[in-house]
């Protein structure tokens, strides 16, 4: 790679990467447009955490790269690889070890510390595309704080569901001002996300945004009075961890087709599995502590 | 440094990476060779250079091997490329009236000043199948080339005289007459700039500028289809081409030193294709005339240059009631390197997302169940 600049982006990418990066900390949940580059990796496959990523990766960060929560899947690898061969970084799966964690559509169970920063991959970063297609229109919506298609839209839902339908991208109201999408994560990890330690950054590639949620800030899911917000919630633990606290997935035993729940955060449901077996090993605390 | 050993998935992807390289050439055939593909896929190598936004015609070719012939994955290698290069300085606007023309018409006067050149059309070809181009030999090929060229009817006064035909532009024709609207709103910015797409995301409303860059590089289907479209019935355009030309016109930078003098860079091949329409904007008032579109390309794509002089004009409606003049819908959708890699994320696994519909439907189904 050595025909390419450090980091792969070159300098003067990597500084307005930074310069943004800092409007977006400084306005959170504001959507930062930025001169999106093409990559080596196709658009909508996470260049735009790849682009935050490289501007901020250094010599002696240790990068963890997940793909739904796991280090394994396919694309997480190409990334790691990418991102790590140009940055000449350690690589690790284990959340408590890594600086840099790049991730799509998860939050890992371990708790993250103000020593660490998660980057999310975010293919449609614009909360409001739902209820408005027009992006002219729902910028003038987000700077006059005009979010009343977004509560019709969610009672309308529950007039015709009886409940919000919204299983990812649930909308949240940052620091009291912004609603913005915190990426397709699941339910179960908007709560990580309100008054963390850790710095979030959030890169929308094909869509040329930056936004970010800096640390111990309030991020509240929208519900309503009567419609308090709820998380998914399963009536048994992973199959192979035991665990109960955790967000899993499900899934059909290639041999016998039984369906089994298993933890999407795979080095998480390692840990657990060695520490069943007694094995020495460092697990870190959940998010509610 | 250290690599984290994971399980399946690295292992995966790079044997399935050993199993693509071996798929171009598992017939074991004579690879072909970039030459070959530049000059007898010109035009696949003119849509890669136009649509990858970088003109490098060995380049473009090895793209196309390496892509297998796939269009868009070619553009898309080149656009990469392209993104790590830094900008080191504009060029000079290129003049398209100092053409080296390939070919040369209009639609709207049968005779105009320089005449219409046909140049190498398929226009007027029968689209039946050549079957003896399965079995073309070298041999073949050397007898079409001298045979053509030992027929070739120059004009010998021309040739000796050794002077290139000038063509003036045909919208000029109309201009002198005060019928073509030429806008007051300059395509730079009021310091002189001009706004850069590759270095800015795009906001709402956009400058001309911005939507000719982004047409420019866009896809020919997505631009053809949304050209389409605004003339068979989603629109009220009825464009009649002013002047199309296919050729070559040379690019002219600034001297980093010397501010009075320029530095040619070479000759690049482009299309050019003006598009005259009734005049469209609501906001130009006063007598009846016409508006003129434009489009050029990298290349020689006379789909593209012409669909982009059509889009050129729809987009100027203050309210947009079809989508081809919704600027942000254009826009937003031509780019081929990223309408192809969302269409395709969607190959990811989507695991944790899907769990969560599959919780909400369950949800929403016992609570229907529970009411009756």
């Amino acid at each position: 790679m050595s025909m390419y600049n450090y980091g792969f982006l070159d300098e003067n990418t990597k500084r307005e990467l930074r310069r943004k990066t800092l409007k977006a900390v400084a306005i959170p949940g504001y959507q930062v447009p930025f001169g999106s580059r093409e990559m080596p990796v196709a658009r909508g496959w996470g260049t735009g955490g790849l682009q935050v990523t490289l501007s901020l990766i250094g010599l002696g960060d240790v990068l963890k790269v997940i793909d739904q929560g796991s280090d394994d899947s396919v694309n997480a690898c190409n990334l790691r690889d990418l991102i790590s061969e140009t940055s000449e970084v350690d690589t690790t799966t284990d959340t408590l070890e890594a600086t840099v964690i790049q991730t799509r559509h998860r939050i890992p169970e371990e708790k993250m510390t103000d020593e660490q920063i998660l980057v999310f991959q975010v293919p449609t970063p614009e909360i409001l595309r739902t209820v408005e297609p027009s992006e002219q229109e729902s910028r003038r919506m987000h700077a006059e704080r005009d979010y009343s298609r977004l509560w019709v839209h969610l009672y309308e839902d529950i007039v015709e569901w009886k409940e919000i339908r919204i299983s990812y991208d649930y909308p949240v109201l940052v620091n009291g001002h912004y609603i913005c999408d915190p990426s397709p994560i699941p339910r179960f990890d908007v709560p990580k996300l309100h008054q963390a330690e850790t710095l979030f950054l959030f890169g929308a590639g094909r869509e040329k945004r930056i936004y970010a949620i800096p640390p111990h800030t309030d991020v509240i899911p929208l519900q309503f009075e009567d419609y308090p917000f709820n998380v998914e919630s399963y009536e048994s633990g992973c199959e192979k961890c035991g665990s109960t606290h955790t967000y899993l997935e499900e899934s059909f035993d290639s041999n016998t087709g039984e369906r089994y729940l298993y933890c999407s955060d795979t080095s998480y449901c390692g840990k657990q599995q060695l520490k069943g077996q007694h094995q020495p090993v460092e697990i870190g605390v959940g998010w509610n502590g | 440094m250290a690599y984290v050993a994971v399980r399946g998935g690295q292992q995966a992807i790079k044997e399935a990476e050993k199993l693509l390289h071996y798929y171009r050439l598992k017939d074991g055939e004579q690879p072909i060779t970039i030459n070959q593909i530049r000059t007898q896929m010109r035009l696949a190598v003119d849509k890669a250079m136009s649509e990858g936004s970088l003109y490098d015609p060995d380049l473009a070719a090895l793209a196309l091997k390496q892509a297998e012939g796939d269009a868009i994955e070619a553009s898309f290698l080149l656009r990469a490329f392209r993104s790590t290069l830094p900008r080191q300085a504009y060029t000079d606007a290129i003049d398209t009236s100092k053409m080296e023309i390939v070919r040369r018409i209009s639609a709207t006067f049968k005779e105009v000043p320089g005449g219409q050149y046909l140049g190498p059309t398929r226009d007027y070809t029968k689209r039946l199948l050549r079957m003896e181009l399965m079995e073309e030999t070298e041999a073949e090929a050397k007898a079409t080339i001298s045979e053509f060229l030992e027929n070739l009817n120059l004009n010998a006064e021309e040739v000796e005289s050794g002077q290139v035909p000038t063509f003036p532009r045909v919208i000029n024709l109309l201009k002198e007459e005060g019928l073509i609207h030429v806008p007051t709103q300059g395509e730079r910015n009021t310091d002189g700039s001009v706004d850069d797409i590759t270095r800015d995301a795009l906001s709402f409303p956009t400058s001309r500028a911005v939507r000719l860059q982004a047409m420019t590089r866009g896809e020919t289907g997505a631009l053809l289809a949304f050209a389409y479209s605004s003339v068979r019935g989603y629109g009220d355009v009825h464009p009649t081409i002013g002047e199309l030309r296919v050729g070559y016109v040379p690019v002219y930078m600034p001297h980093p030193i010397y501010p009075e003098e320029t530095i040619a860079l070479g000759r690049i091949l482009v299309t050019e294709a003006e598009i005259v329409v009734r005049q469209q904007d609501e906001n130009v008032s006063g007598a009846a005339q016409f508006a003129v579109g434009y489009g050029l390309c990298f290349g020689h794509n006379e789909d593209k240059a012409i669909s982009m002089g059509i889009l050129d004009q729809t987009m100027v409606a203050e309210n947009p009631a079809s989508p081809a003049q919704d600027e942000e819908f254009v826009l937003y959708h031509i780019d081929g390197i990223e309408s192809s890699g969302f269409i395709s994320h969607f190959k990811l696994p989507h695991y944790v997302d899907f769990q969560a519909e599959l919780q909400r439907v369950r949800s929403i189904n016992r609570k229907e169940e529970n009411e009756v």
